[in-house]
């Protein structure tokens, strides 16, 4: 298997500021790399580079085996990119869009039609397909966005944050659409700041932070590494609260931490521990005001791999700045 | 597909879609068009009685070669702020992303505007006839002013084009071109005869080649008199071609300067 993309040792400054410090990255042909990591770890700024919208200070990196640097020109026929802001022109419509995209590619008038309104087709946009793009929704201007990476059917896609701030409908849609392709054989990188959806759609996830690569490895891997699920469960009267954590770690067999009314417990089996713990509070009479099953969330992976709590900072806005 | 072709044809498609923009949000078109006209009226009954043009000529007539040079000049602000917008928004990332060419969103703005400038000359030459002003010459030299004006347009739109792509917001373009377009426009013969300028500032009036541009024009519309002679120097004795060496000196530095540029806006 080829590696369709590879980076090493990638560095970018803005200022004093290192959006990247040598981040490393390969993507074997035909898998999804979810590159995980807070706004301002570095993820846009490695996908700018990759698709030649940003030259990187030092490092290297190939697309499809062309180098981004010195032939962008040819790594551009090669990659479809959609971004956190779509890329999109309000003022032309939907198939306008789509098209003009297509005669860029240098498809020619004819197939360039023909490609929108199959696209539009796929992507559930017929309907809307001749009204101008500026009355589209969020998540359809997402969707419009992603058909135009896909117009010269690229051998490689770059989603940058494809789910930011859509509602969970849009999002579950746009995850299917996104299962699609890769079921199709597309090579795909993807960055997100939700674990779950690293989880959903990515065979490999590159955790990164103040832009290096602190953690990679599936998401079963990194879960493993965090501690997988925890359950989360409230006594009624904070007395209840040593013998719930005798009873806990006895049903689930982890360590178990209690702070007044709170117990927190790792688990490895989900759904099953969690009625396990309910069974053995329910016979010994434990009152509870609320139990619940938590999945790791990326705070929990940035906890556990760093130490800190994933940090806000405005590398991002650097990169505004920049553009 | 030669990089000729394909520049060509990429700025094609661009133009088009900044002609559609026009089509959808018509309203841009109504505020460009407006100023000429506005700037027309204003000249012609406000300062016209004031303004001497000189023995055999009516102020209109002198007037309105002067406007057409200003708006084509003004005019160019729009190919500023046309690009300012586009590399704020994120269609920007989409073109730079696509196997296109780099030159494309230049040329296509360039050339789309070019369509703005025919429309807006229209609309002067009607307003300006509404007011007494006429064409003397015949319809070939009428078709060479104003083909003149838009090849100066054209010009003068790269250079803003460069500007735009320096700026760091749309908002920033009105006021840095008016530091540019104030100046070539007020401090030449457009609205004011060349002789009512004091001596030193004169010599800037008669080499600046919005005062050419307006030379030229006066002269194909027929809008001088014979009891006024031309200015004895050589930018005024042959306007045109003055006026065309400013066009190939600003397409010459601004057109590569403003592609290099492009690239650069967002590599960086």
């Amino acid at each position: 298997m080829t590696d369709m993309i590879r980076a090493e040792g990638l560095v970018k400054h803005y200022g004093e500021t290192r959006a990247l410090d040598g981040l490393d990255l390969t993507v074997a042909e035909g898998t999804v790399l979810g590159l995980l990591g807070p706004n301002g770890a570095g993820k846009t700024t490695a996908v700018r580079i990759l698709t030649t919208l940003l030259l990187a200070d030092s490092g290297t990196a190939t697309v499809a085996g062309v180098d981004v640097a010195k032939d962008p020109q040819e790594v551009r026929r090669r990659i479809g990119l959609s971004g956190q802001y779509a890329a999109v022109d309000e003022h032309l419509t939907g198939f306008e869009n789509l098209e003009m995209v297509g005669r860029l590619y240098g498809l020619g008038r004819k197939i360039a039609k023909e490609r929108a309104t199959e696209l539009l087709e796929r992507f559930d946009l017929t309907e809307a397909a001749h009204r101008p793009s500026k009355t589209y929704s969020g998540g359809m201007r997402r969707r419009l966005d992603l058909a135009g990476a896909l117009v010269a059917s690229p051998a490689v896609l770059v989603l940058d944050e494809p789910t930011t701030g859509l509602d969970p409908r849009s999002r579950l849609q746009m995850w299917d659409v996104i299962r699609d392709l890769v079921a199709q054989g597309t090579t795909l990188l993807l960055t997100t700041q939700y674990l779950e959806e690293a989880d959903q759609l990515a065979d490999e996830i590159v955790v990164i932070d103040h832009g290096r690569a602190i953690a990679r490895g599936t998401a079963d891997e990194l879960k493993l590494q965090v501690g997988g699920e925890r359950i989360h469960l409230t006594v009624a009267d904070e007395a209840d609260g040593d013998k719930a954590r005798e009873l806990v770690a006895d049903a689930v067999g982890t360590d178990v931490s209690v702070t007044g009314r709170e117990v927190v417990a790792s688990v490895n089996a989900g759904a099953q521990s969690l009625m396990a713990v309910l069974r053995a509070l329910d016979a010994a009479g434990v009152r509870l005001l609320d139990i619940g099953l938590r999945r790791p969330t990326l705070d929990d992976v940035f906890l556990t791999l760093t130490g800190h709590a994933a940090e806000q900072t405005t590398e991002n806005d650097a990169v505004e700045v920049a553009r | 597909m030669t990089t000729l072709t394909k520049t060509f044809n990429d700025s094609v498609v661009i133009a088009q879609r900044n002609l559609i923009k026009i089509k959808r949000v018509p309203e841009i078109l109504v505020f460009v068009l407006i100023s000429p006209i506005m700037f027309v009226l204003l000249f012609a009954f406000v300062f016209g009685g004031a303004i001497d043009a000189g023995p055999g000529l009516n102020y209109r007539e002198f007037l309105i070669g002067g406007i057409f040079a200003q708006t084509v000049v003004f005019g160019a602000t729009f190919t500023g702020a046309g690009i300012a917008e586009d590399m704020q928004k994120g269609i920007i990332d989409r073109f730079r992303s696509l196997p296109m060419s780099s030159s494309a969103v230049l040329w296509g703005r360039t050339v789309s505007d070019v369509v703005y400038n025919v429309l807006s000359l229209i609309i002067m030459a009607l307003t300006g006839l509404l007011v007494g002003w006429r064409m003397r010459e015949g319809v070939v030299d009428a078709l060479a002013a104003f083909a003149l004006l838009l090849l100066f347009a054209f010009a003068i739109s790269w250079v803003m084009a460069w500007v735009g792509l320096m700026v760091p917001s749309v908002e920033v373009i009105n006021n840095a071109s008016f530091i540019v377009i104030m100046p070539l426009t007020f401090v030449s013969n457009a609205f004011v005869p060349l002789e009512s300028f004091p001596t030193g500032l004169r010599t800037f009036v008669e080499w600046n080649p919005v005062s050419a541009l307006t030379q030229a024009v006066r002269e194909l519309f027929g809008n001088t008199s014979a009891m006024v002679p031309t200015p004895d120097v050589w930018s005024m004795q042959h306007p045109v071609l003055y006026t065309l060496i400013w066009v190939a000196l600003i397409l010459v530095v601004f057109v590569p300067l403003s592609v290099r540029q492009y690239r650069l806006a967002s590599s960086r």
